[in-house]
C-alpha cells in the first residue's frame, strides 16, 4: 500500500476499562490500516472489542473507566490521540463520522429530526446563515429518501428503518472521509437491512467515503466489503481481502466462524460451531487468546502471543500454525 | 389537548369532595367549643348556647356538612367564626403574599438545585459529587423552623443586614424582607431538586443519543443543554411542581417564624382558634391550588416531550400512512 493512499492507521492501540472488578482488556495492541474509499469489514463476537475500537478512533471512550494505554491512531497523517478536545471536535462528525447500532435509541427523542441533522452542519460550517444550513439538512433528508417536509417531525413519528436513514443523513451531512458504521443493521428487520445497507453503499461510493463496517454477520461482509478484519479478544487475528478470508481462511477461529454458517450447496448434517466461549477480558489466558478453544492448540500457543505472519500482500494472520505455512512455501 | 384538560378539571371535583369531607369531620371531632373560644371564658351558658345556634352548631354534623357543601357549590365559603368576615375574601387577601414567597423560594431552589445537580451527575463519584450529595442530604433533613431561626439569628440579630419579621412596604424593603424566608424555604427544596436533577441526568447521560450527539462534534455545553438537560427535565419539573404546589398552600412554619402575612399563618391562627370555616376554606383553597399546579405540570410535559403530546392527542403534526 502506498503511504499516500493510507487514510487510517491504527498502531498498537491498547484500551483498558479500569473497573472495580478488575481491568477489562478491551483492546490489546491492535493494529489496522485503511485505504481511502475502501470498505473494511470488522467481524467478531460480542465483546471482541469492535465497538471499543470504533469509539476509540473518535476518542469517545467514556473515561473513567476507559483508558487509552498506548498506541497511535494516524488519520490522514495526524495522530488523533495527540489532539486536544477542540481539535478532536473539529474532526468528529466532519471528517470521521459514526453510525450507531440501535436507531431506536440513537436519536434525541425531544428534538425534531431536521434540527438534529442541522446541528452537525452548524458545528462544522462557518459563514452560512441558519436558513442555508437548515436547507442543507433538508437536502440530506431527501438524499436518504425522506421527504424534506417531514424535517420538523420527531423521531417517534418515524419507523426504525427511517430513523436509521436519519442517522445516516447525520453521519454523511459533512461529507466525511471515513464513516464508522457500528452494526448499522443489527436492530432492523431483514428486509429493511438490505435497503439500509444498499443505501449506505450507494451514498458512500457517491461521496467517495471510506467505511469501517462493524458487524458479526459474515453475509453482510461478503456483500459490502473490500477487505475483512477478524477480531478476537481485542486483537485482529486475521486480515485479508474477501477472497483471502472466505476462500483461504488460515486462523482456526476464522475457519470456525465460516463453519458455523449453513451452506446451501453442500450437504452437511450438522453445523460445526466453535466450542466454548470467548475468554473473560479481565482475565485473558497467556499466549494466544483463542488457544483454550482451539482444536489445534499446542504448548507453543500458550507460551507467548503469536506473531503476525504475512501470507501475501493482502493476507495476514496471527497464528503459529501459519508459521509452518509460510516456511513451507 | 383541550379534552384532556377538561377531563382533568372534572377529575378535581371528587378530590375536593374528599378533602372537604375529611377536614370537616376532623375539625368537628376535635375537642373545644368554637362558641367558647369566640366569647371567652367569662361568657354565660346562655350566651354560649345562643352563639352556638347562631353558628348553626346545634344541628347534627351531617346537616352542617350538607349546608356547607351547598354554600360551597355557590362559591360561598362562609363567614369566619372569629371576626365574621367572609372567608373567601381573607384567603384571597393573603394569597398574593404566599404566592410571592413561594415563587421566591422556588427561584432560590432552581438557582442552586439545577446547576449543582448537573455538575454532580457529570462528575459522578468525584469529590464535588460526593460533597454535594452530603450537603443535599443535610438540606433535606434540616427542619425549616430550625434553619429559619439560625438564619434570622445570624443575618438579622447578629449582623443586622436583613429584617427578621414581617413584610416590607415598597419594592426594596419588600425584597429585603423576602430574602430570609425565601432562603429558608428554598434550601430544603433545592436539596430535593439537586438529587432529582442528578439522578435524572445520570439516566440520560448513558443514553445512545448522547453518544450520537458527541459524535457530531458539538461542544460539551451543547451536549449538556440541548441533549441531556432537555431529556432529563420531566422528573425535575415533576419534583419542582409538587414542591411549588405545597408552597402555594402556604409554608406554615416559615411564615410563622418570619411573621409573613400569608396563608400558612392564617391557617395556624385559624386552627388554634378553632375557626372551622376559615380552616376549611384555606384547606380547600390549598387543594385547588395543588391540583392546578399538578395539571399545569402535566400540560408542561406535552411541551417538553413530543411523545407525550401525541398521547394527549395534541396538535403534533401527523400524516396518514407515513407513521409506522
Amino acid at each position: 500500500m502506498k503511504p499516500s493512499d493510507e487514510l487510517l492507521s491504527i498502531e498498537k492501540v491498547t484500551i483498558h476499562y479500569e473497573t472495580e472488578d478488575g481491568i477489562v482488556h478491551a483492546l490489546n495492541e491492535i493494529s489496522l490500516t485503511m485505504k481511502k474509499g475502501e470498505t473494511l469489514g470488522l467481524v467478531g463476537e460480542t465483546g471482541a472489542g469492535k465497538t471499543t475500537l470504533a469509539k476509540g478512533i473518535l476518542r469517545l471512550i467514556p473515561s473513567p473507566p476507559g483508558v487509552i494505554k498506548q498506541g497511535r491512531i494516524l488519520f490522514e497523517g495526524t495522530d488523533l490521540l495527540s489532539l486536544n478536545e477542540n481539535q478532536m471536535r473539529a474532526i468528529r462528525g466532519n471528517s470521521i463520522s459514526m453510525i450507531f447500532q440501535d436507531p431506536m435509541t440513537s436519536l434525541n427523542p425531544v428534538m425534531p429530526v431536521g434540527d438534529q441533522i442541522m446541528e452537525v452542519v452548524e458545528a462544522h460550517t462557518k459563514n452560512a446563515s441558519k436558513e442555508e444550513m437548515y436547507q442543507q439538512a433538508c437536502d440530506m433528508l431527501e438524499m436518504v429518501g425522506i421527504p424534506a417536509d417531514r424535517s420538523h417531525e420527531y423521531p417517534h413519528q418515524f419507523s426504525g428503518g427511517m430513523k436509521q436513514r436519519v442517522i445516516i443523513a447525520i453521519a454523511l451531512a459533512c461529507n466525511p472521509t471515513l464513516l464508522i458504521a457500528d452494526e448499522p443493521t443489527t436492530a432492523l428487520d431483514v428486509t429493511i437491512q438490505a435497503q439500509v445497507l444498499d443505501m449506505i453503499t450507494a451514498l458512500k461510493s457517491r461521496l467517495n467515503t471510506a467505511m469501517l463496517l462493524i458487524t458479526h454477520d459474515l453475509g453482510v461482509v461478503a456483500q459490502n466489503c473490500d477487505r475483512v478484519a477478524i477480531m478476537y479478544a481485542g486483537q485482529v487475528i486475521e486480515l485479508g481481502t474477501l477472497q483471502d478470508i472466505f476462500k483461504r481462511p488460515q486462523h482456526p477461529y476464522t475457519k470456525g466462524l465460516l463453519g458455523s454458517i449453513p451452506s446451501l450447496t453442500k450437504n452437511v448434517r450438522r453445523l460445526s460451531p466453535i466450542k466454548g466461549l470467548m475468554p473473560d477480558p479481565t482475565d485473558l489466558p497467556p499466549g494466544c487468546a483463542f488457544a483454550p478453544r482451539c482444536q489445534y492448540a499446542s504448548d507453543v500457543c500458550t507460551r507467548g502471543v503469536p506473531a503476525i505472519y504475512t501470507l501475501s500482500d493482502t493476507h495476514q494472520v496471527r497464528c503459529v500454525l501459519a508459521e509452518q505455512e509460510v516456511n513451507h512455501e | 389537548m383541550g379534552k384532556y384538560i377538561l377531563r382533568r378539571l372534572v377529575m378535581m371535583i371528587p378530590v375536593l369532595f374528599g378533602v372537604t369531607f375529611i377536614v370537616f369531620f376532623i375539625m368537628s371531632l376535635t375537642p373545644g367549643d368554637p362558641a367558647a373560644i369566640i366569647l371567652g371564658d367569662q361568657a354565660s351558658g346562655e350566651a354560649l348556647a345562643l352563639k352556638r345556634i347562631e353558628l348553626g352548631l346545634d344541628k347534627p354534623l351531617l346537616v352542617r356538612y350538607a349546608t356547607y357543601m351547598g354554600n360551597l357549590l355557590r362559591g360561598d365559603l362562609g363567614l369566619s367564626y372569629r371576626n365574621q368576615i367572609p372567608v373567601a375574601g381573607q384567603v384571597w387577601d393573603k394569597f398574593p403574599n404566599t404566592a410571592m414567597l413561594a415563587v421566591a423560594g422556588i427561584i432560590v431552589a432552581l438557582i442552586i438545585g439545577i446547576p449543582v445537580g448537573i455538575l454532580s451527575a457529570k462528575k459522578q463519584y468525584t469529590f464535588m459529587d460526593n460533597s454535594s450529595m452530603v450537603l443535599s442530604l443535610v438540606g433535606v433533613s434540616m427542619p425549616n423552623f430550625w434553619l429559619g431561626l439560625l438564619l434570622s439569628l445570624l443575618f438579622a440579630l447578629k449582623l443586622g443586614w436583613l429584617p427578621s419579621q414581617g413584610m416590607g412596604q415598597g419594592f426594596f424593603p419588600l425584597l429585603r424582607s423576602l430574602v430570609l424566608p425565601a432562603l429558608t424555604l428554598g434550601t430544603g427544596v433545592a436539596a430535593t431538586v439537586v438529587r432529582m436533577t442528578r439522578s435524572s441526568m445520570l439516566e440520560v447521560i448513558r443514553q445512545d443519543y448522547i453518544a450520537t450527539a458527541r459524535a457530531k462534534g458539538i461542544t460539551e455545553k451543547q451536549v449538556t443543554n440541548k441533549h441531556m438537560l432537555k431529556n432529563a427535565l420531566i422528573p425535575i419539573v415533576t419534583a419542582v411542581g409538587l414542591q411549588f404546589g405545597h408552597l402555594l398552600g402556604g409554608a406554615m412554619l416559615t411564615e410563622t417564624i418570619f411573621s409573613w402575612p400569608g396563608l400558612g399563618r392564617l391557617m395556624v391562627d385559624s386552627i388554634t382558634s378553632k375557626d372551622i370555616p376559615m380552616v376549611l376554606g384555606s384547606v380547600i383553597f390549598m387543594a385547588v391550588m395543588f391540583s392546578f399546579v399538578n395539571l399545569l405540570v402535566d400540560i408542561l410535559y406535552a411541551f417538553l416531550d413530543p411523545r407525550i403530546k401525541s398521547q394527549y392527542g395534541g396538535p403534533a403534526k401527523r400524516r396518514k400512512g407515513v407513521v409506522a
